[in-house]
């Protein structure tokens, strides 16, 4: 059942894209239900599996990167769900769904480990790892916004807007939408970090550095933004190239985990 | 019964005729009851807008309605009225085209199907609507929306004011609020003005080297004029700035408009250059945050949302034909309909 719940995540979010790009080429895009519809299907299918996978590991199933990557893929389209309705951001899904695709395929495609269950002895550890996980969602989706912005301004600088124009969003919604998620993310980071202290976990070692590195690269993101000297362009690329980093860092943070817990 | 589509509009009568058969809203119960004075005639509704008068009536023979629509009007203007007419299948075809937007002047303009709504309001309220043109408007109001929904055909601004508030809103989102500059008291940058306040936005300073005709064009659209001197002092707080001067140089290049930029914290600037020749340097585009458009870049953009709206028309004319052939089915199982008379 685990492997139904994780073909047909992965086939609502491929529909999702695939019909997006096929209306948009086809220039018959219409903002309508159906990217929205086939992304809840998506996240319900991976809550499907990451309950099945909890109630087997009798802890939140973030045990090895494969669970860890569709955790995170989970994250980023529940937020999307919520954000996406709220903000009016029309082509958002359509950007996520990507995104999320391409974590769910890599998380299939990573050979199967043991979890590891370093979560059992504390609460707080496992509430520091999903926070942090819901904290990379919402910093996965404002690179998504991200690169929304970057597509519209450079249409807008173009001054020959291709039909795409037509159905992203203004780059004020969007920056102001990069600037609400990053803030999102970094608290849920900044709790995560508490629930880490509360579990005593080490504030030592590679996985505390790295960590501590994400969370210094996104304070100073939202830094620069508050000052003024980080705006417009240069934040929609400082909020995507942030998130390339904190994902390439990812497996490194829990491979440092796993074996910590060993 | 037959439906009767008869009237003139802006492809087979100029403005100047047009006018004169123009029936005024205080004037149309009065000239549907002289409608369904024509013998034959059981109902009619009756378009006037600025572009089209048109009747449509449900009338037992459709030749006789059409020459008292003729006299009514000849007398009304004074003159013959150059009608065309349209009896079913194509009058009904013509209705759904009229209410989608497909015969107006700028195709797919949605202002139209509004028009045509409150005609029927008007007929209905005075009673001179049948059941057969009930259930013909009803039908063109689902069409217009299916047309809309299904196609491109109201897809992207068609005039240089609409594409700069197209421009704005993806600059900008909301208009509410927003500041907006104009250089030069040119007739284009007002017009321009006009479009953006009517989307929200409140505060406009004019300026001039002029400062009379500065303070002349503020009045009349509710701004504040500045003298030309000072107008980059009100630099940081705008958000559109529209030139049109008549200046032979360059009036905003790279090295005036960087510094000012900084004092604007990141706040984008939307640039709207009229003039010809113009009065930014292209070369500001490349400032973060600035987005520069002249008129050549806005004409290319409206005639581009038309060549799409004219690539769609086919789709829209074979959604029309469904929705026809459907309408035609309603009247044959509800003997509504006689076959068109082929002298008509």
């Amino acid at each position: 059942m685990e492997h139904v719940a994780l073909l047909a995540a992965t086939l609502c979010y491929l529909f999702s894209f695939g019909h997006t790009l096929f209306a948009l080429g086809a220039n018959r895009f219409r903002p309508g239900r159906f990217n929205f519809i086939a992304m809840s299907l998506g996240a319900a299918a991976q809550g499907w599996y990451l309950s099945m996978r909890g109630a087997v590991e009798h802890s939140c199933p973030i045990g090895n990167l494969s669970e860890t990557l569709i955790f995170l893929a989970w994250s980023i389209a529940l937020i999307y769900l919520v954000i996406g309705p709220a903000y009016r951001l029309s082509l958002m899904g359509a950007f996520t769904a990507p995104l999320v695709l391409l974590l769910q395929i890599l998380a299939l495609l990573l050979p199967e480990t043991t979890p590891a269950s370093f979560f059992r002895p504390n609460p707080w550890v496992e509430t520091h790892a999903a926070l942090s996980l819901v904290a990379y969602g919402a910093f996965g989706l404002a690179c998504v916004a991200g690169l929304m912005f970057l597509v519209q301004e450079g249409q807008l600088k173009s001054r020959h807007p291709a039909p795409i124009f037509h159905h992203l969003p203004p780059i004020s919604i969007l920056s102001e939408a990069i600037l609400r998620l990053l803030w999102i993310g970094l608290l849920g980071l900044t709790i995560s970090f508490a629930a880490g202290l509360l579990a005593h976990l080490a504030v030592a070692g590679g996985k505390f550095w790295f960590s501590l590195l994400i969370w210094l690269l996104y304070a100073a993101i939202l830094t620069g933004a508050k000052l003024g000297a980080l705006t417009g362009r240069r934040f929609a690329i400082a909020a995507s190239a942030a998130f390339l980093i904190a994902l390439l860092l990812l497996p490194v943070i829990q491979h440092l985990s796993a074996r910590a817990s060993s | 019964m037959n439906i009767l589509c008869a009237g003139l509009n802006h492809r087979t009568a100029h403005l100047d005729v047009r006018e004169r058969f123009a029936v005024r809203e205080s004037e149309m119960t009065e000239m549907l009851v002289r409608l369904r004075g024509i013998e034959g005639v059981s109902g009619a509704v009756m378009l006037s807008t600025c572009n089209r008068v048109e009747l449509y009536a449900s009338a037992l023979c459709p030749l006789r309605a059409l020459d008292g629509f003729r006299f009514l009007l000849s007398q009304k203007a004074g003159l013959e009225a150059p009608l065309y007419h349209h009896a079913n299948p194509q009058a009904i075809r013509h209705l759904f085209r009229v209410a989608s937007g497909l015969d107006s002047m700028v195709i797919g303009e949605t202002e139209i199907l509004g028009q045509v709504k409150k005609a029927y309001s008007v007929a209905a309220e005075a009673g001179a609507a049948t059941r057969p043109l009930h259930r013909l408007f009803q039908h063109a109001f689902r069409v217009a929306k299916s047309v809309r929904s299904e196609t491109q055909i109201t897809s992207g601004p068609t005039s240089v004011g609409s594409v700069a508030v197209e421009l704005a809103g993806k600059i900008f989102g909301s208009l509410e609020g927003r500041r907006v500059m104009i250089l030069g008291a040119g007739a284009v940058s007002e017009r321009t003005a006009r479009s953006l306040q009517s989307r929200g936005v409140r505060s406009v300073i004019v300026s001039n080297r002029t400062y009379e005709r500065a303070a002349e064009l503020a009045a009349e659209i509710g701004g504040m004029a500045l003298h030309f001197d000072h107008w980059e002092k009100a630099f940081s707080d705008i958000d559109i700035l529209i030139s049109s001067t008549n200046a032979p140089h360059l009036i905003l290049t790279p090295e005036k408009l960087s510094p000012l930029m900084k004092l604007r914290k990141g706040k984008p600037l939307f640039v709207i250059d009229l003039a010809v020749p113009r009065d930014a340097d292209v070369a500001i585009n490349s400032i973060d945050g600035v987005f520069l458009y002249d008129i050549g870049s806005l004409e290319q953009i409206a005639s581009q949302s038309l060549d799409i709206r004219r690539k769609e028309v086919d789709r829209c004319e074979s959604l029309i034909d469904e929705h026809v052939g459907g309408f035609l089915t309603w009247m044959r199982k509800t003997h509504w309909t006689e076959e068109p008379q082929r002298n008509f």
